[in-house]
């Protein structure tokens, strides 16, 4: 600690406030013991493990359908809700109508619920005697303990991401552009499909790329509705769960790893894209 | 194209923006529509577009009614102060919109548009951007995109809000001649909003004063400038001072003092005068409004005092000249050497 | 008032398509979850209800939920606020690094955010053997529940109070310096009054996720009944065992929290949006 004060006063700029070495110490220190630390721990175990040993143990088939499982369901609840969420976010901001504040409010509840709770809550609801999983069944589909279930549950606790982060472009909209689009012949749906949604793909990206990430890691909101039939309805978090249960920690690692591993990739992908269109747009 | 505005009132919720506005625009005409914030000039170009609807009132298009028509419809051709050029799209592109938004049975072929938006880029003096995007243009180069944008369609009516309000003055002088100079090749009867006087007189062929929701006055430049039809116009445009006086046996009266200021019209009662401070005589005391200075500034290459007059302690400005000794205190005696004087009944003069 | 619609609107038929639309979507999507998790908690009667919370390991869970929370959300403040105030009241390298490094719980999943304390404190962990010897218990007992709920909240006050302090600068804390006042004066008396609604945000959405945090706790408790269930796995617990309306009955109460959490956050986003930030609501 008394190190790390000494070193710092010299790096940054002279400034009249106090405080600078116990905030930037105190933070420093709590961030290392509460999140780097035990974040090194897996990166060190991983290595240890060594890249052949990961992959084997990836390479397994019960493992390889866990990470297809979480990352291909992931990816289309994500669609799903880029475009639901679209929708929803569009209405709110610039429609007026009795109801709209509540609704506004009502966006956050997946992510303010528990997961078990939600959980919970989705598989009564769509099981086979539930309220939506009955009328469901008699046109012969099935939700609950199934990869549909599972997909629902990503889509509703994903839903809140794509909505807020579309809200505030979708205010700032120039007004004056859409009645430029106007005065020049374009139809409505012109007018929204040529120049307005080209503006907010950024934003909209952001949105999707939000979802993801939350839904890939997703424990709580699927356990109970998915089936957590291996190789079929078995997402990655509870292989890891299971492998810990075995006091498998290095299988544990490996799957940790690969989820992180994929996770980054994917959101590096949406990163590159979002600096391209942004260069586009000139928003740089 | 020639246009008719009958009537035309604005109410927005309750407040009127608009008090019944009457106006004719001839086909091929630069029209200024001239008046400080809040004047209704924005709302009535807005109207004419089809941005707006009118509370009551007509628009004419020719011998179309153009009332119920949608701004689609009237085929205006309009361009915002703020440019509002789109961001996601190039020059080219945004040039090219107008025409590719066409349905298929109005719509030229593709090479078609992209010839007429590279000429059109040629007419506003910008070769060789068509590739770029607005966020790498500068002010002047985004408007001039925005007209030519507008242009593409072939509009019946140009209409244009504050066009360089966002410039610098040195782009705003270069842009207003070279506006002048498209006006005159192109021959599109065109509307432009400002509240800027420099600009509606050295721009229009006409010029519209507004305020609050009225027409003060229609008149070309020199009219508008010399003739001012009322007390506003008279100090909107151009340089003025202003006193109230009461006119009596038609003459203006001041302090009990007769000014030797003959009323035209000659009718009796309260009235403003007005007058600019380049045209003043100096008298003696006894024959004119005699003040004492209290300010001398200078405004470009002449000084202007202020002067309190009267017992009422008005102030007027009236500029003198650079070799008069005057400061602060002087005693000051002077007589309009043209002037107007406005009834405060409302009525003109 | 004229009949004909803004310009920049669609035609009021699509319009009302759309409305109800979205509000029938959300109805069923997100509203029905809400309901059922009441209608199922009360379907044997009120009496039943209240049996069910009444139970001793329920309560259990309950006070364990409460204790962590208790623990969890000040500690988080007390970072929040040392992070938020280095970061933006000076300038040093290294501040965009911190910046991510601080949002990193947010993209770990919950149950790698219990594994890692697993592979650190548990039985094979890193220090596995030296608390073997010293007989001290983190993994499946209570300080392991509340370290992985700490990382799991870990930025929820720092991400609202960082933006806010940014913009918020550094010209009122100059100013009262500059008058003398010594640096923790100035920051009770001036930094604290601007940034209490940011930091009582922060604090509702941490209490929240602290409360209701599963896979994380999950990994690290053992689940061991009446010691080491907070109320989200006690309602996996109860769930799993097929007392579904003892189930339901401890996830109503997390329900009304997260209702109340709702509640409080729209009313202090619509009477002090502004001092909320400089980014609009986020989830």
């Amino acid at each position: 600690m008394a190190g790390r004060r000494g070193w710092v006063p010299s790096v940054r700029q002279a400034s009249a406030i106090p405080g600078f070495g116990l905030a930037l110490g105190y933070s420093l220190t709590w961030l290392s013991l509460i999140v780097l630390v035990p974040l090194a721990v897996l990166v060190f175990r991983a290595l240890e493990l060594g890249p052949g040993e990961l992959w084997r143990i990836i390479g397994d088939e019960r493992t390889r359908a866990a990470l297809r499982v979480s990352f291909g369901l992931s990816f289309l609840a994500a669609i799903v809700n880029a475009f639901a969420g679209l929708l929803v976010a569009w209405v709110l901001v610039r429609y007026r109508f009795p109801g709209r504040r509540l609704l506004d409010a009502l966006v956050d509840l997946p992510f303010a619920l528990p997961t078990a709770v939600a959980g919970i809550a989705l598989t009564a609801l769509y099981a086979p005697n539930g309220w939506l999983g009955a009328p469901l069944a008699r046109v012969g589909i099935k939700v609950a303990y199934t990869q549909l279930g599972i997909f629902i549950a990503l889509v509703f606790i994903g839903l809140p991401f794509v909505v807020r982060t579309l809200q505030p472009v979708l205010e700032d909209i120039d007004h004056e552009v859409e009645e430029a689009a106007a005065t020049l012949g374009a139809g409505r749906r012109q007018t929204v499909f040529q120049v307005l949604l080209p503006t907010i793909f950024p934003a909209w990206l952001t949105g999707f790329a939000l979802a993801l990430a939350r839904a890939v890691g997703e424990y709580g909101s699927v356990i109970f509705i998915a089936g957590n039939i291996p190789y079929v309805s078995e997402i990655a978090p509870l292989l890891i769960i299971i492998r810990l249960e075995e006091f498998n920690y290095a299988g544990a690692t490996a799957i940790a790893t690969a989820m992180l591993a994929i996770s980054f990739v994917l959101l590096l992908i949406i990163n590159l894209l979002q600096g391209w269109t942004r260069r586009r747009l000139g928003h740089v | 194209m020639d246009l008719r505005i009958a009537n035309l009132v604005k109410a927005f919720d309750r407040f009127p923006a608009l008090h019944g506005v009457s106006l004719d625009i001839r086909s091929g005409e630069l029209l200024a529509l001239l008046g400080p914030s809040g004047s209704g000039k924005t709302t009535l170009l807005r109207l004419i577009a089809g941005l707006e609807f009118p509370t009551s009132g007509e628009i004419w298009f020719g011998n179309e009614n153009a009332s119920a028509l949608s701004v689609k419809a009237r085929n205006i051709g309009f361009v915002f102060q703020s440019y509002a050029l789109f961001r996601h799209m190039t020059v080219l592109d945004n040039i090219a919109f107008g025409l590719r938004v066409r349905p298929a049975a109005s719509r030229p072929a593709e090479p078609e548009i992209k010839k007429r938006a590279l000429d059109l880029l040629d007419l506003v003096q910008l070769p060789g951007i068509a590739e770029r995007f607005p966020s790498q243009l500068s002010g002047g180069q985004r408007q001039r995109v925005a007209l030519a944008r507008a242009l593409a369609i072939e509009p019946r009516v140009l209409l244009l809000d504050e066009p360089f309000g966002a410039l610098d003055a040195q782009v705003r002088r270069d842009l207003r001649r070279w506006l002048r100079e498209i006006h005159d090749q192109t021959g599109h009867t065109t509307v432009f909003v400002t509240h800027d006087q420099e600009e509606a007189l050295e721009l229009a062929d006409r010029v519209v004063v507004m305020s609050n929701g009225r027409i003060e006055q229609i008149g070309n430049p020199d009219d508008v400038y010399d003739e001012p039809a009322s007390a506003f116009v008279y100090g909107f445009i151009g340089d003025s001072s202003s006193l109230p006086v009461t006119v009596s046996q038609g003459e203006a009266v001041f302090d009990d003092r007769r000014l030797g200021l003959r009323s035209p019209n000659g009718r009796d009662g309260q009235a403003m005068l007005c007058f600019r401070p380049q045209e003043v005589d100096f008298v003696a005391e006894s024959d004119g409004l005699a003040g004492r200075v209290k300010t001398v500034r200078r405004v470009l290459n002449v000084r202007r005092a202020e002067l309190e007059i009267g017992r009422a302690r008005q102030t007027v400005e009236i500029d003198i000249g650079n070799d008069m000794e005057v400061h602060r205190g002087s005693a000051l005696s002077f007589r309009p050497r043209r002037f107007k004087l406005f009834p405060l009944d409302g009525a003109a003069a | 008032m004229s009949k004909h619609r803004d310009v920049t609107q669609e035609k009021p038929l699509v319009q009302l398509l759309l409305i109800v639309a979205v509000a029938l979507f959300l109805a069923i999507f997100l509203v029905l979850p809400l309901i059922i998790v009441f209608v199922e908690a009360f379907r044997n009667g009120f009496q039943t209800y209240v049996a069910a919370l009444g139970d001793p390991e329920s309560l259990a869970a309950i006070r364990l939920t409460l204790l962590v929370a208790a623990i969890t959300v000040p500690a988080n403040l007390i970072f929040g606020i040392a992070a938020s105030w280095a970061i933006a009241k000076f300038e040093f390298p290294g501040k965009s690094v911190l910046n991510t490094l601080i949002d990193l719980p947010f993209s770990v999943s919950p149950v790698i955010s219990g594994l890692i304390y697993v592979l650190l404190f548990g039985a094979q962990g890193v220090l596995g053997p030296w608390l073997e010897v010293h007989g001290i218990k983190i993994i499946f007992a209570v300080p392991g529940i509340v370290l992985a709920t700490m990382f799991v909240t870990f930025p929820f006050v720092a991400r609202e109070l960082i933006p806010l302090m940014q913009q918020q600068g550094t010209r009122d804390e100059e100013m009262a310096l500059s008058l003398g006042a010594s640096g923790f004066k100035t920051f009770m008396q001036v930094t604290l009054p601007n940034i209490k609604w940011g930091l009582l945000y922060g604090v509702l959405l941490c209490n929240a996720r602290a409360m209701g945090e599963f896979g994380a706790v999950s990994v690290v408790s053992g689940h061991i009944r009446g010691l080491t269930n907070t109320m989200p796995l006690q309602v996996e617990i109860l769930y799993n065992e097929y007392s579904f309306a003892a189930a339901f009955a401890v996830a109503s109460l997390l329900a009304m929290l997260a209702l109340l959490t709702l509640a409080m956050k729209s009313l202090l986003e619509w009477r002090y949006g502004a001092e909320l930030a400089a980014r609009k609501r986020r989830p």
